[in-house]
C-alpha cells in the first residue's frame, strides 16, 4: 500500500462518529414519525379495514386473441360465460347456503361441500369455484336469491367459442387447463392453476400471441363479500389477433369431401408456401374441449380406429406410391441415366434377381419414354431408372426435394417421413441394402414415407419453377387496435436441384396424366382449368401374385393424388391421401379436382357430395 | 490464560440489549408461525429458530474469544472463500422462489450472500486502516475498494437478489464515506454517475425499466408488491396505540401478510403490540446501534474503529430498510430484521456481528 493515509492516530475519526450518531437519530425519528402516522393518525381506518379483512385481489383475465382466416372470417372468438363461486368466510352458515345453492345448480350438495372443504385449508376468504358455465335460467335463479345466498358470487368469464365446430379442428386446435408440470417449468410466468392455455394446433403454437396479460383489481368488499369500492386497477392486455393463411371456404370444402373416409387434404399457394387448407379426417369438435372435455367423449376420441385427434396432413406418414415417381424422374434426368428420348419396354413386369417386379398394368405399356411413363405411371420404366440411379443418388434427390425432413410448419408433432439410404439400412438393421429394394423405393414403396404436406410442397415446387418454400400458416398478427405486430414473408427453403429442361419434362409428363388420352388421372381433367397432377396407390401390404384375392378394408392400399393448377402460373398445389382408398385416380383425384374448382372458380356449385369411397379402376 | 482485564471489560450492556432483542424476536416468530396451518409443522419453525439462537450464542462467543486483530490478517482469505462460495451458488445453488441463493451442505442450507456482508466490512476496514489522513482518499485509492465491492455485488445480482446486492454496496459506501473521500473525487464520482445513469437507462428494455420502477415504487404494482405493502400497512396501522394483543393479530392470523415470519415480522409485532411495542423495539435497535458506534468511538486502533463502524452500519441499514419497507417507505426487498426475523443464515450472521463488536469493545485497552 502506498501509505496514502499518513498518521496512525485515529482521533481524526472521532468527530465523524458523532456525526454518524446524529444521522442515525435523524433516520430513527423518520421511522417513528411514519409509525405514529400509520398507527395514530390512520389507525382507526386501518383497524376498520383489518377487521373486515376487506381488501381483496381480483384477477381480470385478458380476452384471448381472435383467430381469423385469410379473408378475415372469424374462426375462434370469446363468449361470456357465468361461473358460480363461493367464499366460505362471507357465508355464515355454510351448510344452509350450499344446500340451497345445490338445488339451483342441480348438483348434489355433498359435492359442493367437498369442493369447499378441500380448499378450506388455504384461506377462507378465497373464493372457491363451484360450477362453470351455468345456463341463463340458473343464472337468473341464483341472482334473484342473492340476498339469501351470502358468499355466493357469479363471475362473468370469457370462454373460447369456435364458430365452425369440427372445421379446421386440427389447425386451430383447442385450449386446456394449464398443468402443474407446465406451471413448474417456468415457461408460463404469471399463470395460475385453472388458467387456460393452448394445448394443440395454432392455439398452442401461437399461445404467446393469443394469451395476453392478465390485469387485476384491489377491491374493498363488504361483509357479504360484495365489492364496495375498487381501490386500484391494472387493465389486462388483450391477446393479439392472428390471421391465418387458411381459406375457410376451401378448408370447409376439403373437409366435406373427406367426410366418411380417413385421410388428409392439403392445399398450398406455390408462389409463397402459404397453406390454404390443411384438412384431416375424421375431425373432432373443438368446442367440446372448452369447459374441460367429458371423459367419455375423450375416451371415444382416443379409441376411434381412425384416430381423429391425429392431424394426418402433417403427422400421417404414408408410402408416397407413384407420386414419388416425380422424384425418380427428376433424379434420373438430372443424373443423365435417362434423357428425353430414353425408352424402356414394359411387358407388364420386370424380372430381377429371381423375382418378377410387376407393373400395375398387367398387359404392359409397350415402349414408353419419360413423358408417357409419368402420364401412364409405368412402373417398369421407373424400376429401370431406379436401377441405373442406385438408392443413394435417389435418396439425395428426394432429400433435396424436401422429403425425409420436417417442413417446419410449426404445428404439433410434425412427422419427418422417411427416405432410406444404404447407410441408413446398414445402421438400422445391420444388413446391407438389396438391389431389389431399390426397385420398390423408385416407385415410392418399401421404406419410403411422406406426409401429405411434404408432397403438396414438392408438387408446388414443381409447378413453381423449382422454388421450394417453407410452409407458412400464420399470415399476420395484429393488436386489438389493428396495429400489425408480425407480418409473414415467403421463406424460401431451397430449390429443386434440377435444370429448367428437366423440370419442363416432368411438368409435361404429369400434365399428360391429367390431360392425355391415356393419362391415369383423366377424370381429374377440367375443361376450363388446366391441371397437372400425379396419382399414387401405396401398398399397405406386399403385393402378391394372386392379386384377385379378397383384401380386408384396413389392408387396402392408400390412394394419393398430387396436383397444381392452373398450369403455367399455379395458384394452388394440392395433395390428397385417402387411407385404404385403393386407387389414386378414383378416391383421391376427384377430391383434389373439387378443391381446385372451389378455389379457382371461387363460386363453387352447390355442395355436391362425391361418392369418393366407391371403388373404380385407375 | 484469559486476561482478567478482558472479563472486566466485557460489554455486559451490549449483551443485555441483544438478549432483550432476541427474546422479542422469538416471541414474535412464535406468533407469526403459529398463525399458519398446520400448527404442528409450523411450530417446528419456532423450535428451529430457538436452535439457531443457541447456535448464535456459541458463534458469538467464538467471535470474541480471540483478538479481532487476527481478523485483519485473515480478511483477504475470508473474502476469497466468500467469493468462491458465491460462485458456487451461481453454479450449483439451490433454486428457491425463482432465484439461487443457497448451497446445500447436507441438512444445512448456507446463504453465502449473508457472509459476504461481514467479509466486505473486514477487507475495507483493513484497507482503509493503513493510516489516516484528514484530506481523505482520492480516486486512485478508491479503485481497489470499488472493485472488491463490485465483484460480490455482481455475483449476488446474478442470483438474482437485488436487495442484498444493494445492501452490500450500501455498507461499502458507508465505510468509504466514513473514512472521508476527497471533495474533488466525490464530485467527480457523483457527476459521472449522473452522466452514466440516464445512458444505461436508455439502453434498458421497456420491461426492465418497468421492473425497476416497480421496485422503487411498489404502488405501481397493486397486484404484487403493492398488495403486500398495503396489507402490511393495514397490519401496522390497525395495531393503534396498544395493539390487538399477543397472538391476536388478525392480519397475521389470516395470512394476509406475506413472509410474515421473515421479511414482514415487524408488521406482526406492530399489529399485536401497537405503538407501545413498536416504539420499544425501535428504541432497543437505536440503543444497539448507538452502542456499536460508541464502541467505535472508544476504540484506539484504526482497524478496530472502522470495523466497528462497518459492522454497526450493516446492522443499522438492515433495521432501517426492513422496517422502512414494512411501512411503505422503502422498496420491497428481502432483507431480514436482525435478531427478530426467522432464518438460520441471518441469525448466525448477526451473531458474528455482535461477537465482533464485543471483541472490539473488550480489547479496546489492549492495543498500544
Amino acid at each position: 500500500m502506498e501509505g496514502f493515509l499518513k498518521t496512525e492516530e485515529p482521533d481524526g475519526f472521532k468527530p465523524r462518529i458523532v456525526g454518524v450518531m446524529l444521522a442515525v437519530l435523524a433516520l430513527f425519528v423518520l421511522l417513528v414519525l411514519r409509525l405514529l402516522y400509520l398507527q395514530m393518525v390512520m389507525g382507526e381506518e386501518f383497524y376498520r379495514l383489518s377487521m373486515n379483512n376487506s381488501i381483496r385481489l381480483q384477477t381480470v383475465d385478458p380476452p384471448r386473441g381472435l383467430i381469423l382466416d385469410r379473408n378475415g372470417v372469424k374462426l375462434a372468438e370469446n363468449r361470456p360465460s357465468f361461473d358460480v363461486s363461493f367464499t366460505p368466510k362471507d357465508a355464515g352458515d355454510v351448510g344452509r347456503v350450499l344446500g340451497e345453492l345445490a338445488e339451483h345448480l342441480q348438483s348434489p350438495s355433498e359435492d359442493l361441500l367437498a369442493k369447499v372443504k378441500y380448499s378450506r385449508g388455504l384461506a377462507a376468504f378465497k373464493p372457491v369455484l363451484l360450477k362453470q358455465d351455468i345456463g341463463r335460467d340458473v343464472l337468473a335463479a341464483v341472482e334473484a336469491r342473492r340476498v339469501d345466498l351470502p358468499g355466493v358470487s357469479v363471475q362473468v368469464r370469457l370462454r373460447r367459442n369456435y364458430l365452425f365446430g369440427m372445421n379446421a379442428a386440427h389447425v386451430i386446435g383447442y385450449l386446456g387447463e394449464v398443468s402443474l408440470d407446465e406451471l413448474k417449468s417456468g415457461d408460463y410466468p404469471g399463470l395460475r392453476s385453472g388458467d387456460a392455455i393452448g394445448k394443440f394446433g395454432v392455439e398452442r403454437t401461437f399461445d404467446g400471441y393469443l394469451r395476453g396479460e392478465p390485469g387485476g383489481r384491489q377491491v374493498e368488499v363488504n361483509a357479504n363479500g360484495q365489492v364496495m369500492r375498487v381501490l386500484q386497477t391494472v387493465s389486462p392486455r388483450p391477446g393479439r389477433n392472428i390471421i391465418l393463411t387458411i381459406d375457410r371456404e376451401l378448408q370447409q370444402r376439403a373437409e366435406e369431401l373427406l367426410e366418411g373416409v380417413a385421410g388428409a387434404a392439403v392445399a398450398v399457394d406455390p408462389s409463397n408456401g402459404y397453406v390454404l387448407a390443411l384438412a384431416s379426417s375424421p375431425a373432432f369438435n373443438q368446442n367440446s374441449f372448452v369447459s374441460g372435455i367429458a371423459s367419455d367423449t375423450w375416451e371415444s376420441l382416443i379409441s376411434h380406429p381412425h384416430r381423429p385427434l391425429e392431424n394426418k396432413a402433417i403427422q400421417g406418414e404414408y408410402p408416397p406410391g407413384s407420386t414419388y415417381k416425380i422424384v425418380t424422374a427428376l433424379a434420373g434426368l438430372e443424373e443423365k441415366v435417362i434423357d428425353e428420348f430414353t425408352t424402356f419396354d414394359c411387358g407388364g413386369s420386370l424380372h430381377f434377381a429371381g423375382r418378377d417386379y410387376r407393373c400395375w398394368k398387367k398387359e404392359g405399356h409397350g415402349r414408353v419414354d419419360i413423358r408417357r411413363a409419368l402420364a401412364e405411371s409405368c412402373d417398369v420404366f421407373f424400376y429401370r431408372t431406379g436401377q441405373r440411379l442406385g438408392v443413394d443418388r435417389l435418396a439425395w434427390y428426394a432429400k433435396a426435394c424436401g422429403l425425409g425432413a420436417r417442413t417446419g410448419i410449426g404445428l404439433d408433432q410434425e412427422a419427418r417421413g422417411m427416405i432410406p439410404s444404404s447407410a441408413w439400412k446398414k445402421k438400422r438393421f445391420g444388413v446391407p441394402w438389396q438391389d431389389g429394394e431399390t426397385l420398390s423405393v423408385a416407385i415410392g414403396q418399401g421404406y419410403d414415407l411422406a406426409t401429405p404436406l411434404q408432397m403438396a410442397l414438392l408438387t408446388a415446387a414443381v409447378g413453381n419453377a423449382g422454388i421450394r418454400y417453407r410452409p407458412t400458416i400464420l399470415q399476420r398478427v395484429e393488436t386489438v387496435e389493428g396495429d400489425v405486430v408480425f407480418q409473414a414473408a415467403p421463406q424460401e427453403a431451397g430449390r429443386l436441384p434440377v435444370s429448367p429442361r428437366t423440370l419442363k419434362l416432368v411438368q409435361d409428363g404429369i400434365w399428360g396424366a391429367v390431360n392425355g388420352d391415356r393419362g391415369t388421372a383423366r377424370r381429374v381433367h377440367l375443361p376450363d382449368i388446366e391441371i397437372a397432377g400425379k396419382t399414387g396407390t401405396s401398398q399397405v401390404v406386399g403385393r402378391k401374385d394372386g392379386a384377385d384375392d379378397y383384401i380386408p378394408p384396413h389392408l387396402r392400399p392408400h390412394a394419393w393424388f398430387v396436383c397444381y393448377a392452373p398450369v403455367g402460373a399455379p395458384k394452388l398445389a394440392v395433395a390428397v391421401v385417402v387411407e385404404n382408398g385403393e386407387h389414386g385416380s378414383s378416391a383421391a383425384g376427384p377430391i383434389a379436382r373439387e378443391m381446385v374448382k372451389a378455389y379457382l372458380r371461387k363460386a363453387p356449385p352447390e355442395a355436391q357430395r362425391l361418392a369418393v369411397v366407391a371403388g373404380g379402376n385407375g | 490464560m484469559i486476561d482478567r482485564r478482558l472479563i472486566h471489560n466485557f460489554d455486559w450492556g451490549l449483551l443485555l440489549i441483544v438478549v432483550l432483542l432476541g427474546a422479542v424476536g422469538l416471541t414474535t416468530v412464535y406468533s407469526a408461525v403459529t398463525a399458519d396451518p398446520p400448527p404442528a409443522a409450523q411450530k417446528m419453525l419456532f423450535y428451529k429458530q430457538m436452535i439457531w439462537f443457541g447456535l448464535g450464542l456459541v458463534v458469538m462467543t467464538a467471535s470474541f474469544s480471540f483478538s479481532y486483530r487476527v481478523l485483519e490478517r485473515w480478511a483477504h482469505p475470508i473474502y476469497i472463500v466468500c467469493i468462491l462460495l458465491l460462485v458456487a451458488v451461481v453454479v450449483f445453488g439451490k433454486l428457491a422462489g425463482g432465484s439461487r441463493r443457497w448451497i446445500a451442505l447436507g441438512p444445512i442450507h448456507l446463504q453465502p450472500s449473508e457472509l459476504i456482508k461481514i467479509s466486505i466490512v473486514l477487507v475495507l476496514a483493513k484497507y482503509f486502516s493503513k493510516g489516516t489522513e484528514l484530506r481523505g482518499v482520492g480516486l486512485r485509492e478508491l479503485i481497489r475498494p470499488m472493485l472488491m465491492t463490485a465483484l460480490p455485488c455482481g455475483l449476488i445480482v446474478i442470483q438474482p437478489d437485488l436487495g442484498t446486492a444493494g445492501l452490500v454496496a450500501l455498507i461499502a459506501m458507508t465505510i468509504t464515506l466514513f473514512v472521508k473521500v476527497q471533495r474533488r473525487t466525490l464530485l467527480l464520482l457523483a457527476a459521472s454517475a449522473a452522466a452514466v445513469v440516464p445512458f444505461v437507462w436508455s439502453l434498458l428494455k421497456e420491461y426492465q425499466k418497468q421492473r425497476i420502477l416497480t421496485f422503487l415504487n411498489p404502488d405501481q404494482d397493486p397486484l404484487g408488491a403493492g398488495y403486500h405493502i398495503i396489507q402490511s400497512k393495514i397490519a401496522i396501522g390497525s395495531g393503534m396505540l396498544y395493539g390487538k394483543g399477543y397472538l391476536q393479530g388478525t392480519q397475521n392470523a389470516l395470512s394476509f401478510l406475506p413472509e410474515e415470519h421473515t421479511d414482514f415480522i415487524f408488521s406482526v409485532l406492530a399489529e399485536e403490540w401497537g405503538v407501545m411495542g413498536s416504539l420499544a423495539l425501535l428504541l432497543l435497535f437505536l440503543v444497539l446501534i448507538l452502542r456499536g458506534l460508541s464502541i467505535a468511538h472508544r476504540c484506539r486502533d484504526p482497524f478496530g474503529l472502522i470495523l466497528a463502524v462497518g459492522i454497526t452500519s450493516l446492522l443499522a441499514w438492515q433495521v432501517m430498510i426492513n422496517i422502512g419497507m414494512t411501512m411503505g417507505l422503502m422498496p420491497v426487498v428481502g432483507v431480514p430484521l436482525p435478531l427478530i426475523s426467522y432464518g438460520g443464515s441471518s441469525t448466525l450472521t448477526v451473531a458474528i456481528c455482535i461477537g465482533v463488536l464485543m471483541n472490539v469493545s473488550m480489547r479496546r485497552f489492549l492495543v498500544e
